[in-house]
């Protein structure tokens, strides 16, 4: 076994390797926010509404303009409203972001390159992503303002309308794999075969595609992007629960949009798209290929997102209820019943 | 005044309220604006609020009066043509043509032929610029961004056009009594007819891209609905009334004004009266419009931009009336004149705050999200509110 060999089988002291992998989470929030933000948010948007985007600040098509953005919120002055219950005001963003950062503790990025393998990884990964909407409803309430708390009541109510096609869109992934382990998940897409064929594995997309669809839709609802954007419909509510953050706080409320979106498009690439694993890259390869190669399905994934965000009007809340109630729970639990039966027959 | 009805789904939501007494949480008062995106300036809805049902509200308007009906008695006419422009910024051209034809009515001269062709041009190029704008923000105030830079790039070429014949892009000041500044610019007709191939294909692409879209038909459908006959006891006018079945447009119907006789075009309405349906017509409207441009670039006479008009303008005694189907529905002026050089009294009755008076009654028993539908839908400029 060449593992033996490798850096990775290096044997570190518990301490140092948590401060590492620690470390590489904190990073990978705020840089994969500011990808994701530039990428999306400032280019494709751009394109596809015939203009260009910043295009000077950094030299090459403006790629410094969020992170000079960002550097400008932290200058900004912090203010809170008068009215404002100061604490929970203080603590909503944090509350945000740290959601976000819990999801990306599961995320493999290779055989090795995992923080911490759950046997309950997707279990854990829905259920952390879900805490952001305190943060939300927090922020409203202590914001002391109306549009605010309009935004986080509609926020509220539509985590209790997505959550559940979310896990049942999960759910079937999880009946074809066996395992709830998102590293399991990725070898038994890796490994797997479609009718005897095995060159590619068997990404879940292929026999999935109803759960990725499902799984797209939720998403979207849960990260608050149009067409499920009501929690901070522009032109209703402003900006819905972050009207009354400045600055750094709403920096903290900016990260934590854009690193969700990174978060669940990660999930998405590993639960549907075969994560890190590409067909013939095995082993030590796959340590050091597995980020990028997971970076780069990530990405189609957000396209998809963003691609919808930036076409689509916003739907009312009653009709988003609709939608997840009538439409996307029972194809849901169809799609389970299908994969069940499917996987006691075969 | 018809009678202000509650709408059955509100009142039936208030007996269930009253029932639980002890949920009852209250109403909450919540301001729209006077800033607030939606309401594209400084217009004020208070509404009170069950949740996210409305249950009354409550338009201010005023907070941009500037006074223009009583600064026009200091200027003189020609001066006055500077502010009006400034009354529905966004078609400031249509807005010059019911003065000027009111002070040329007074006088006694008229505008040689020529010039009311341009005029009809300008207007209608005017109309096509406005309801451009309305037709991309109509996609933004529902949550769709795309479609606003959209109608921002399309409008740009038309007021390229404005901008190349007058001078000004939204206040063109090009009227004269008696005709118009100057004429057109040389190979501006080419230039008008090679832009109203980009503003139909444009036209198609809204069409395509908002009208065709199911998530704004939801928004949109049912919602808003004005009937007829409501909406004409309230004076609302323009696309808003003929999409509610009126078959009603004084470029038509009025009393003749510049060439409309002699244009061939057609009066577009809609049955069902809700906010789909002013997409609708103003987007039939567009078209509409861009093939009258192209007749009027074909029946284009020769001749000069001015009548003979003297040099310091009088206008003798009198009163007129002069009302225009401009983009945003009927404008007009009603002068009173006493022989000076200014006009003695001048009321001006513009679109929108007729429009905008409907408001209260439209607004009963909707959600929020419809709020801002409806407002967009109406599609008024505050400028032409509050004058």
């Amino acid at each position: 076994m060449i593992a033996s060999l490798s850096p990775f089988a290096l044997e570190l002291g518990w301490g140092t390797t948590m401060a590492i992998k620690t470390l590489v989470v904190l990073a990978i929030i705020p840089a994969g926010a500011l990808i994701l933000g530039y990428v999306f948010l400032l280019k494709i948007m751009s394109h596809m509404q015939s203009r260009l985007g910043p295009m000077d600040p950094g030299g090459f098509h403006g790629w410094y303009q969020l992170v000079g953005d960002g550097l400008k919120f932290l200058q900004k002055e912090d203010v809170m409203p008068a009215k404002a219950d100061r604490r929970v005001f203080a603590a909503a963003p944090a509350v945000v972001v740290l959601s976000t950062f819990l999801v990306f503790a599961v995320i493999p990025m290779g055989p090795d390159l995992v923080v911490k393998n759950l046997d309950v990884g997707v279990f854990y990964a829905l259920a952390v992503s879900s805490l952001s909407v305190i943060g939300v409803l927090m922020a409203g309430w202590a914001s002391a303002n109306k549009f605010a708390l309009l935004g986080a009541l509609r926020a509220a109510a539509q985590l209790i309308a997505y959550e559940l096609p979310l896990l049942l869109a999960v759910v079937g992934v999880v009946i074809q794999a066996g395992t709830m382990s998102l590293q399991g998940i990725v070898f038994s897409q890796q490994n797997g075969e479609i009718f005897g064929w095995d060159f590619i594995g068997n990404p879940f997309i292929l026999t999935q595609f109803v759960g990725f669809a499902l799984f797209l839709v939720a998403a979207q609802a849960e990260l608050t992007q149009t067409p499920f954007d009501m929690p901070v419909a522009e032109s209703e509510l402003v900006s819905g629960y972050m009207v009354e953050y400045t600055g750094f706080r709403f920096l903290f409320f900016f990260i934590g949009e854009f690193g969700t979106a990174f978060g669940f498009a990660a999930l998405a690439a590993t639960l549907f798209l075969g994560g890190w694993s590409i067909p013939g890259v095995d082993g030590d390869w796959a340590n050091i290929l597995g980020p990028f190669v997971l970076f780069a399905k990530l990405m189609l994934v957000a396209f998809l997102m963003f691609w919808v965000r930036f076409t689509y009007p916003r739907l009312r809340e009653d009709q988003l209820q609709a939608l997840a109630w009538k439409f996307l729970i029972p194809i849901g639990f169809a799609n389970i019943l299908v994969t069940g039966a499917l996987k006691v027959a075969f | 005044m018809t009678d202000i009805q509650l709408d059955p789904g509100a009142l039936r939501h208030l007996a269930d309220a009253q029932m639980n007494v002890e949920l009852d949480t209250g109403d909450m008062i919540l301001n729209l604006g006077p800033q607030h995106p939606a309401t594209h300036g400084t217009l004020r809805l208070v509404v009170r609020l069950d949740g996210e049902r409305v249950l009354a509200a409550d338009p201010v308007i005023g907070y941009m009066h500037r006074g223009y009906e009583k600064l026009t008695e200091f200027r003189t006419y020609p001066q006055v043509t500077t502010l009006i422009n400034r009354i529905d910024w966004l078609s400031s051209f249509a807005n010059e043509v019911p003065f000027m034809d009111a002070a040329e009515k007074l006088m006694g001269v008229e505008a040689p032929p020529r010039a009311q062709w341009i005029r009809t041009t300008l207007t209608e190029l005017s109309r096509i610029a406005t309801f451009l704008l309305f037709l991309g923000e109509m996609g933004l105030q529902v949550g769709a961004l795309t479609p606003a830079f959209y109608g921002f790039r399309d409008r740009e070429h038309v007021l390229n056009l404005i901008e190349a014949a007058t001078g000004g892009r939204f206040h063109p000041n090009f009227n004269r009594i008696g005709g118009l500044k100057d004429d057109v610019p040389w190979g501006w007709i080419a230039e008008t007819r090679a832009t109203m191939k980009i503003v139909l294909d444009a036209c198609d692409q809204f069409e395509d891209l908002v009208l065709g879209n199911e998530i704004f038909g939801a928004r949109t459908k049912g919602i808003g609905i004005i009937p007829g006959d409501v909406g004409t006891s309230y004076g609302v006018s323009g696309s808003n009334i003929r999409a509610s079945g009126v078959d009603w447009d004084l470029r038509r119907d009025g009393k003749p004004y510049l060439v409309y006789p002699e244009l061939d075009f057609k009066v577009w309405t809609h049955t069902d009266g809700d906010s789909y349906a002013r997409y609708w017509v103003r987007l039939q409207e567009t078209r509409e419009s861009a093939r009258m441009v192209l007749q009027c670039l074909e029946g284009m006479p020769s001749g000069p931009i001015m009548a003979k008009v003297p040099r310091i303008i009088k206008v003798p005694e009198g009163e007129v009336w002069v009302e225009t189907e401009n983009p945003l529905g009927q404008m007009a002026y009603y002068v009173i004149s006493k022989g000076a050089t200014g006009p003695f009294r001048v009321k001006i009755r513009s679109a929108s705050f007729s429009n905008v008076s409907i408001l209260p009654w439209l607004l009963q028993g909707v959600y929020v999200p419809d709020v801002i539908t409806i407002l967009a839908s109406l599609y008024f400029i505050l400028g032409d509110i509050d004058r």
